[in-house]
């Protein structure tokens, strides 16, 4: 039975709306950076995005900071999240409270209290050369740990949230069990049976990390490192067209590793 | 269906002893002093109400719970402390529980890859199980494409296939619909006895558990209250919990006289300990113990009948305003419609008594 126009209508109008929302600007960033004040058509800032000063390291450190950020967070959050299900339910709203926490602190209180923490590590005393020795880990330009262990803390919420509801809806406790009663040992439970039943909430927090430490740029610029976000602002006074190359190549790849990491996950979940 | 001697399936039967378990949670004490012994390749089932500590003790045999006090010895080694890894127990959960990531035939070879076992012993043993519980066919599928029962039956076999000392099963049966508990029931007794594995079932359903074991053990907060084979379980109760629990009980006013009570206008011996003479208590008779007949002057009325096949339960009520059940022939039991007076005659056997409930 044909649907009421009306009905039709409403639905494109709201696809409409929703479309020109996110296409709007995006077409009009794509028209800046091809066409210069003349109207003329021209590919160079696309083009010349590798030859372009501090492009490949900037966009080098953002990605292996992102990696990193996921690996450590994971590691540090799910066999917590496991064992808070598992044996200390009772912990669990105090852990979502610590958790959500990055949300409401201005970045910039956070940022301050980095940079109070690293003086104190910079100076020599009291703590001698072992707090030098962390300190220069911790501030490597080319992989700043300081800034991978920051996004950690900053991704926590929207990673927690994203394994909660994958483990709200595992029948864990049952999994678990029957694992270890098959002879399993904890880290083969965690790696064969939680992780892989797990696989679209450890994307989703992979996911959402990823994006975050790829546009972060509050705490990369007040600690002085040039990631990409930072480069891309800091080569747009002088190169605009490029830099909002840049911005549209990212968020472009960002969608088509969404797309990829969607499309792989509801594969193997249907198969 | 396969026999286990068509294939190399093999299982050795243990001997399982808990002593003097022990189990609190806070101030709910969910074992209090549990002994249970169960002999090599016999099937126990343990029966009680929620929370009787039946699903505890068989955790805690599984090694998934730890005791406050107690052992557990498995062919007389103390394995109280060894984690539930090294146990070598086969266990079917009461959810389902394949893991839904892996094949049918990848969930039954876990256990053998954590092993170590090779690809080959592993595809060839989980062939064979999957044969005993009748799925081969079904080996590349996903859990998600199973029915509740073919999950269990793979549960089933996924907990056979590392050769367990002990199989346990926690209310495996619960979660499916009627004909399948029952076709699953089966089948569990007949892999049970073909493989001789010493089973311990956890259930509070009392057909399931007189119909698939070699003794029924009852459970009532934390402790065993008894342990006999079905029949003598639901003939001869060691207590009145037991009574109504396994079973329909009628409740009788009595009066203790020496070692007999009188009831219904009766003196029957008493069964076990008789309190004293002269005590007001409660006589517990089965359905199938009470004869109900029509007569014009007797005191009883019927109330309601359900036709249950070769039997007819008659609900009657006496002239002191007890109901009672009697279960008689349905051919009997074609003259007695509601309000029928009846007169209630009892069986001449010993019955247990118990302390008056308050009516």
């Amino acid at each position: 039975m044909a649907q009421p126009v009306t009905a039709r209508l409403g639905r494109g109008a709201a696809w409409a709306a929703f479309a020109a929302y996110f296409l709007v600007p995006m077409g009009a960033s794509i028209y800046f950076t091809l066409f210069d004040r003349d109207n003329h058509f021209s590919a160079t800032p696309y083009t010349g995005l590798f030859q372009a000063s501090g492009f490949v390291p900037a966009l080098q450190m953002s990605v292996e900071m992102g990696v990193l950020t996921v690996v450590v967070l994971l590691a540090l959050l799910l066999p917590a999240m496991v064992t808070i299900q598992l044996s200390m339910p009772r912990l669990r709203p105090i852990v979502e409270t610590l958790c959500t926490m990055p949300l409401v602190i201005p970045p910039i209180a956070f940022v301050a209290g980095i940079i109070a923490l690293q003086t104190r590590l910079s100076d020599a005393d009291p703590y001698g050369p072992l707090s030098q020795l962390v300190n220069n880990q911790l501030m490597q330009t080319g992989l700043p740990l300081l800034l991978v262990f920051s996004y950690v803390v900053l991704a926590l919420p929207f990673a927690y949230r994203a394994l909660d509801a994958g483990l709200r809806l595992l029948p864990l406790r049952t999994l678990v069990d029957a694992a270890r009663g098959l002879g399993a040992s904890w880290p083969t439970v965690l790696l064969r049976v939680i992780m892989p039943n797990l696989r679209t909430a450890i994307l989703n927090a992979a996911i959402l990390t990823l994006a975050l430490v790829l546009g972060e740029f509050t705490l990369a610029t007040l600690l002085g490192f040039t990631p990409f976000p930072v480069w891309i602002v800091t080569s747009g006074g002088d190169h605009a067209q490029q830099s909002t190359a840049a911005s549209i190549v990212s968020l472009l790849v960002t969608w088509g590793g969404l797309l990829i990491l969607s499309v792989f996950g509801d594969r193997r979940r249907t198969a | 269906m396969p026999s286990v001697k068509e294939n190399t399936i093999v299982t050795t039967a243990a001997a399982v002893e808990l002593r003097g378990l022990r189990k609190s949670y806070g101030e709910v004490v969910a074992l209090a002093n549990l002994d249970l012994s169960i002999e090599p390749g016999e099937l126990i089932a343990l029966l009680g109400p929620s929370g009787c500590g039946k699903t505890t003790a068989l955790r805690t045999l599984a090694g998934f719970e730890t005791t406050d006090e107690g052992k557990v010895l498995v062919d007389g080694d103390d394995i109280t402390r060894l984690p539930a890894n090294k146990r070598d127990m086969g266990m079917v959960f009461q959810a389902y529980s394949l893991f839904p990531n892996m094949t049918v035939l990848d969930n039954v070879s876990f256990g053998l890859r954590i092993r170590k076992a090779n690809s080959a012993e592993r595809t060839r043993r989980a062939t064979e199980l999957l044969e005993l519980v009748g799925l081969p066919e079904h080996a590349a599928r996903f859990p998600h494409q199973l029915s509740g029962g073919q999950q269990q039956r793979i549960a089933l076999a996924r907990a056979l296939a590392i050769q367990p000392r002990v199989l346990l099963l926690d209310e495996p049966l619960s979660a499916l619909d009627a004909l399948v508990r029952v076709q699953l029931r089966d089948e569990i007794r007949r892999v049970q006895t073909e493989l001789g594995i010493t089973t311990l079932f956890v259930t509070h359903d009392q057909s399931e558990a007189l119909s698939i074991a070699d003794r029924v053990g009852v459970m009532y907060q934390g402790k065993l209250e008894q342990l006999a084979a079905p029949a003598e379980l639901y003939s001869r109760p060691a207590t009145a919990f037991v009574a109504e629990f396994v079973g329909t009980m009628n409740r009788l006013p009595g009066l203790m006289n020496g070692g007999t009570v009188t009831v219904a206008g009766r003196s029957l011996p008493v069964d076990g300990t008789a309190p004293a003479s002269g005590s007001e208590v409660d006589v517990l008779v089965r359905p199938e113990a009470i004869t109900l007949r029509p007569a014009e002057d007797g005191g009883g009325l019927i109330i309601a009948t359900t036709f249950l096949g070769s039997v007819t339960r008659v609900r009657a009520r006496l002239a002191d305003g007890i109901e009672v059940s009697a279960d008689l022939p349905s051919h009997q039991a074609s003259a007695l419609t509601a309000g029928t007076h009846v007169t209630l005659e009892l069986d001449e056997q010993p019955v247990l008594v118990a302390a008056p409930l308050p009516r």
